[in-house]
């Protein structure tokens, strides 16, 4: 710290407090704001509210599937009687957290046993330094708005240095065995939990083009993969070394996809099985189940109640949501990079008959500033079922130019330009006919935020975050 | 064009992949596909010879640190004459980012790294500070393919640039073109790009070809030598529209 005199915790929470409800009154909003203010008054807040914590704090981070995994380790912990301080909204940098703890602050302790956060993989070193978690899940890297972040490695160099600073009987950690990026992290250590998938009937034929992190770490030659699953998730050894995949203590040993509505996965835990009827499709949220049993199995949930916080979570917001918009079902799939994109086109490829889209391509910093990520994602195994596309966002043009070339006919692709969600929503419904298909939204993270501040307008969805 | 068959090589695919360059390759099949040109795209990795004689265009895209030394070693070892033998006959080359670096004298990662490059362009890189992040337009006049190569219309090329390297021209060596607005080369310089004859070398992705698909016809005329007008009109509304698009990313009006 500086010579600068420090401004007391309750006055700076105050503070926080006030410039939120200002903002509020004057309109503007200002999510983010309290969360800033916050930090900038009592640089410390976050570590000194955290350390309040009866049972300390849980963190996780991956670049996908933070909200999907957290929701359903909230569920599972709700079910197993812990009370949480959850940053539920997947506002995940410090200002997120901090207003967070600082909703959850009454008369000067948190009013929550255990604080489950997810965490922005690019800020996770200070957050982790701040929070001091009992357990870290790290589940996956995979390549995710490269302007923002810079590249994958150095993330994952990022990511090293918070587990080798670590001593020995610090946070437990929890890594997903099948990213090798992830995995090799926890080289050193032998405490480690990892999950992953067993079942290698939902293997894809070969490694997917977005795969990232195909190399050895330990020599740098490629990786053989005997199963590929998501992206560069898979079963995968080096040749040359011999380095390879640990085999994971948390596993999917059975998967049963079920098109877009959700899946029958078998769990074996250290101490038994779980079947679980997982209410969330694809076999990307399989991953996240299972990073959500890997953690509330490190935080001592047992079996039975990890299977019915698995099976009681509905999609997360805006992840896998189903709406109905004038006697329309409409189905939201987040897509926001490709290995994403590519999970979302492997569960649209379940659903039956022609396909009727919504892509919805921002390109807010948020998004990522960068589109060209729209062209790893493999739109190709789709496109002659697509039946109309209605392309929408900043970059519009841009979603219906890789639309035609992944093979979709000009005269099935309709482009929205003006008038955001609002216009693109009312010409890819109107569109149908009453008796429809499902309509699929595929919008990037800040499109989605606006799809369904549209769809809340229209009382087709539930009020946000509350 | 019903009959000519387009040869590309893709270098080291599966390794300088990063700005999703398959959108670039997958451009070019589609666009000759529509047109009845055949095109044939072959992989050439580590280790792999390269035919000088056997293709009319090669791609170089860009890759992280790791893989791009890796390629830059390979590159130097077993393809350095090919390369320039390729571009001697009039072969097209289009390298983007990392790839552009490459294809000059060398990059320079700190005091004491520098991943060596093939001198096919007289440019020499240094990795600067910050990365030079955003959209960026250029003006380019390139020369008309498949005649005497008289310069065409001045024409904008717009994408995404995301680059840590600085990459200054040798005193005679053109750019590929001016920076309307981003970075383009230095940050400073004015200049984007780099190209000598049929040989181009860029730090536009985004990728650039769907965003460009004029510049595309371009690169596949002069791989060809023909007339880019001999290639055949294609309904382009869509390509135009994510043309502008690009451009109003950039800061540019529409045009």
């Amino acid at each position: 710290m500086t010579g600068r005199d420090r401004v007391p915790l309750p006055v700076a929470i105050w503070a926080a407090r006030t410039s939120g409800r200002l903002a509020r009154a004057t309109g503007r909003g200002g999510t983010s704001l309290p969360g800033k203010v916050l930090t900038r008054l009592a640089p410390d807040a976050i570590g000194r509210m955290a350390g309040e914590l009866p049972s300390g704090s849980a963190v996780l981070s991956a670049t996908n599937g933070k909200t999907t995994t957290a929701a359903l380790v909230a569920s599972i912990l709700e079910r197993h009687g812990t009370t949480l301080v959850h940053n539920r909204s997947g506002a995940n940098m410090a200002g997120g957290i901090a207003a967070t703890l600082m909703g959850s602050w009454r008369r000067g302790r948190p009013d929550g046993d255990l604080g489950l956060f997810e965490v922005d993989e690019f800020w996770l070193g200070g957050l982790v330094d701040d929070l001091r978690p009992r357990a870290l899940l790290l589940a996956n890297l995979f390549r995710d708005q490269l302007d923002r972040y810079g590249e994958l490695e150095a993330i994952a160099d990022r990511w090293r240095a918070i587990v080798a600073a670590e001593p020995a009987d610090g946070f437990r950690l929890v890594l997903g065995a099948d990213d090798p990026a992830v995995a090799d992290l926890g080289l050193a250590r032998d405490d480690v939990l990892y999950f992953g998938v067993q079942d290698a009937s939902v293997a894809l034929p070969g490694v997917e083009h977005a795969a990232d992190a195909t190399t050895c770490r330990v020599c740098g030659g490629p990786y053989d993969y005997t199963a590929s699953f998501v992206g560069h998730l898979g079963h995968y050894a080096c040749p040359s070394c011999g380095h390879r995949r640990p085999e994971p203590q948390v596993s999917a040993t059975r998967i049963a996809l079920d098109g877009t509505r959700g899946a029958r996965v078998t769990i074996a835990l250290p101490d038994g099985s779980i079947d679980v009827e997982l209410r969330l499709p694809g076999l990307y949220n399989v991953y996240n189940a299972l990073a959500a049993a890997a953690l509330a199995h490190a935080l001592g949930v047992p079996g039975a109640t990890i299977a019915a916080g698995l099976e009681g979570t509905a999609a997360a917001f805006g992840r896998a949501e189903t709406v109905n918009v004038d006697g329309r079902d409409v189905q939201l799939l987040l897509v926001k990079n490709p290995a994403g994109a590519n999970e979302v086109v492997r569960t649209l490829a379940l659903a039956d008959g022609d396909l009727d889209l919504l892509a919805i391509l921002n390109d807010r910093i948020a998004d990522g500033r960068d589109v060209s990520w729209v062209w790893d994602a493999d739109l190709e195994g789709i496109a002659p079922r697509v039946r109309r596309v209605t392309c929408g966002g900043t970059r519009a043009e841009e979603m219906a130019v890789r639309w035609k070339y992944a093979g979709v006919p000009d005269d099935r692709i309709v482009v929205v330009r003006d008038g955001g969600a609002r216009a693109a929503l009312d010409a890819a419904v109107g569109a149908g006919a009453p008796d429809a298909p499902p309509l699929y939204a595929i919008p990037t993270y800040t499109a989605m935020l606006e799809l369904r501040e549209e769809l809340v307008r229209r009382g087709a969805a539930k009020g946000s975050f509350a | 064009m019903t009959g000519r068959t387009l040869r590309v090589a893709a270098l080291y695919p599966e390794r300088l992949n990063i700005y999703a360059d398959r959108g670039n390759l997958l451009v070019l099949q589609r666009r000759c596909a529509w047109r009845g040109i055949a095109m044939e795209l072959v992989p050439v990795s580590l280790g792999d010879r390269l035919d000088p004689d056997a293709h009319d265009l090669l791609y170089l895209g860009g890759g992280q640190d790791r893989d791009q030394r890796l390629c830059a070693e390979d590159l130097v070892a077993t393809k350095r004459d090919a390369v320039h033998a390729h571009a001697a006959r009039g072969g097209a080359i289009l390298a983007v980012c990392g790839g552009y670096q490459l294809l000059g004298h060398r990059y320079a990662l700190g005091p004491d790294e520098a991943l060596p490059g093939v001198g096919l362009l007289d440019v020499s890189t240094d990795r600067g500070d910050a990365r030079l992040i955003g959209n960026v337009a250029i003006e380019v006049r390139l020369p008309r393919p498949g005649g005497d190569g008289a310069p065409m219309e001045p024409r904008v090329l717009a994408g995404f640039e995301n680059h840590g390297g600085r990459t200054v021209l040798g005193p005679d060596q053109q750019p590929l073109g001016r920076v309307l607005e981003g970075h383009g080369n230095t940050g400073t310089s004015g200049h984007e790009g780099a190209r000598s004859g049929n040989v181009v070398g860029t730090y536009l992705h985004g990728p650039l070809l769907p965003k460009n698909a004029w510049f595309a016809d371009w690169l596949v005329a002069a791989a060809l030598d023909v007339d880019p007008d001999a290639l055949g009109p294609l309904d382009d509304t869509l390509e135009d529209g994510a043309h502008r698009s690009a451009r109003r990313a950039a800061g540019l009006p529409a045009g």
